[in-house]
């Protein structure tokens, strides 16, 4: 492991250093397929540190993410940021195909050299995202991007994994979405950074957006009991110095705005939002926190993965498995013993 | 269902003016049931817009529907900017009205096969697996 890269990688890594998209995109392709070879590509890669602002849009089936997504991408251009998108489309499990037509809502970024935009296909993964969107997301934050924006596929339940990807999860929702009960139940209560209720040029925004903030308000009131009521942001409040240098900064209750997509309303006060949150997750301590819960991770997810690997592609393991069902047919041993003296051999 | 590292991606696109992409999305979803993964970019691509997303896309194939007549100038843009994108890999095919005479002199200038309207969809996914195939064992 981690050794000198192939000749081909390294010559890959140093377009990639140059900036070159076709580079990016076929370290992507590396990295999303396993290719031999892609995390010691990733080993190289993580040597800078992050530092892209991640932004995760997520919400059920045609909310409106792609559409905002781009509303935010375009406003973020005129600042002349670097942006990354990535966005996630299930995969047919009856094919193992896809159809991936996010891009679709992007067209008017698509000859934009200050933008780079991937689909990818869940493969299988039930998250939200797929198998290797995060590893994706830091090639793109590697690659200098100061932004990077991921679309989930459209969530019903648990598909949570946004939380663990994005500094900060905006949950796209529509009058049609139900109330706020339904959100609760969905757990999506809990994932939020900033609601954002779409399409609020159809009936029914309003009460919604007072749904979430009243269900919003119990939650608060219940986990923190002196929190004061908190309809909507108060810029202000959360801009001012003073109130940030508090230990662990003033806490952040999820605002809940209302946007129309197409038109671009809502969407300045969006990025006010967004922007907010950043200052918010910088001076609180918050940012490293969820980077350094997101490096555990990695690690933990590559320790599973390559002993579970090595485990079952070893010869040794593989007769002990076999001998321990024997085993376990004449009643001399059960499903765990024979389990506990594989890992003995693998952990000795 | 394919293995995941044989996973072929297309870009499959819709270029020019024309407002007909019914074309574009049969064949981006036969492909899909065919277990590829199809990247739509709905319509009025231009070139520039195609090459960029089949770039960052990293797709193995680009399938343009062309209905406008306007063939003889799409095909040989898209091939000679990705050629110039370092994207020479990338198969460039598609279908259309396109006479059998044009369909001829394009093939000969490096474009992929093409298919007339009307094909069977199997032939175009055959076309594609074949041509895939041919490029990893070489
Ligand atoms: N009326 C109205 N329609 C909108 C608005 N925003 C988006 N739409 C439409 O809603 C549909 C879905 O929009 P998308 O942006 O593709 O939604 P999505 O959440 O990305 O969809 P999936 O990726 O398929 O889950 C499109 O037809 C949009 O034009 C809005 O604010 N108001
Ligand atoms: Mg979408």
């Amino acid at each position: 492991m981690t050794g000198p890269l192939e000749s081909a990688l390294a010559e890959l890594l140093e377009r990639f250093h140059d900036g070159q998209p076709v580079a990016l995109g076929r370290a992507i392709s590396l990295v999303e397929n396993e290719r031999p070879g892609f995390q010691d590509f990733l080993h190289e890669v993580l040597r800078v540190g992050p530092r892209a602002a991640r932004i995760g849009f997520t919400g059920p089936p045609g909310a409106g993410k792609s559409s905002l997504l781009s509303m935010v991408a375009t406003n973020c251009r005129t600042q002349d940021e670097q942006l990354g998108v990535v966005a996630v489309d299930p995969t047919s499990s009856y094919s193992g195909g896809a159809l991936l037509g996010d891009r679709i809502r992007m067209s008017d970024l698509a000859t934009d050299p200050g933008i780079f935009i991937r689909s990818m296909a869940t493969r299988g993964s039930l998250g939200g995202l797929a198998t290797t969107t995060k590893e994706v997301l830091d090639l793109m934050d590697a690659f200098g991007f100061d932004r990077v924006l991921i679309e989930t596929v459209g969530v019903g339940q648990t598909e949570l994994e946004i939380t663990a990807a994005a500094d900060t999860v905006i949950v796209v929702l529509v009058p049609e979405s139900g109330d706020a009960i339904q959100t609760m139940k969905a757990g999506l209560m809990e994932i939020a950074d900033i609601f954002v209720v779409n399409k609020a040029d159809r009936p029914g925004a309003d009460r919604l957006v007072k749904d979430l903030r009243q269900g919003l308000h119990l939650r608060a009131a219940t986990a923190i009991e002196s929190a004061p009521a908190h309809h909507g942001l108060d810029l202000a409040r959360i801009m001012r110095k003073e109130s940030c240098e508090e230990p662990r900064g003033p806490g952040w209750s999820p605002p809940v705005l209302s946007t129309v997509a197409q038109s671009g309303e809502g969407v300045e006060d969006l990025m006010d939002t967004i922007k907010a949150h950043r200052f918010w997750l910088e001076e609180s301590g918050e940012l490293e926190e969820r980077r350094r819960g997101r490096r555990k991770v990695r690690i933990q997810d590559v320790v599973d993965r390559e002993l579970r690997r090595t485990a079952w592609r070893s010869d040794t393991v593989l007769a002990e498995l076999d001998q321990g069902l024997e085993r376990i047919q004449k009643r001399k041993d059960t499903p765990y013993s024979v389990a506990w003296d594989i890992l003995d051999r693998l952990l000795r | 269902m394919q293995s995941i590292d044989q996973q072929i991606r297309v870009l499959v696109a819709k270029p020019g003016l024309d407002g007909h992409d019914r074309g574009a999305k049969v064949i981006a979803s036969a492909l899909r049931d065919a277990g590829f993964e199809v990247i739509y970019t709905g319509l009025h691509q231009s070139p520039e817009m195609i090459v960029n997303a089949a770039i960052q896309e990293d797709v193995h194939v680009v399938a343009m529907s062309i209905l406008s007549g306007a063939h003889m100038t799409l095909f040989p843009k898209v091939r000679e900017l990705l050629d110039g994108a370092g994207a020479n890999h990338i198969l460039l095919t598609g279908g259309g009205i396109i006479p059998v005479e044009d369909i001829e002199d394009l093939e000969s200038r490096g474009i992929g096969r093409l298919f007339g309207p009307g094909t069977p969809t199997t032939e175009v996914i055959d076309y594609i697996q074949d041509w895939f195939e041919d490029q990893e064992t070489s």
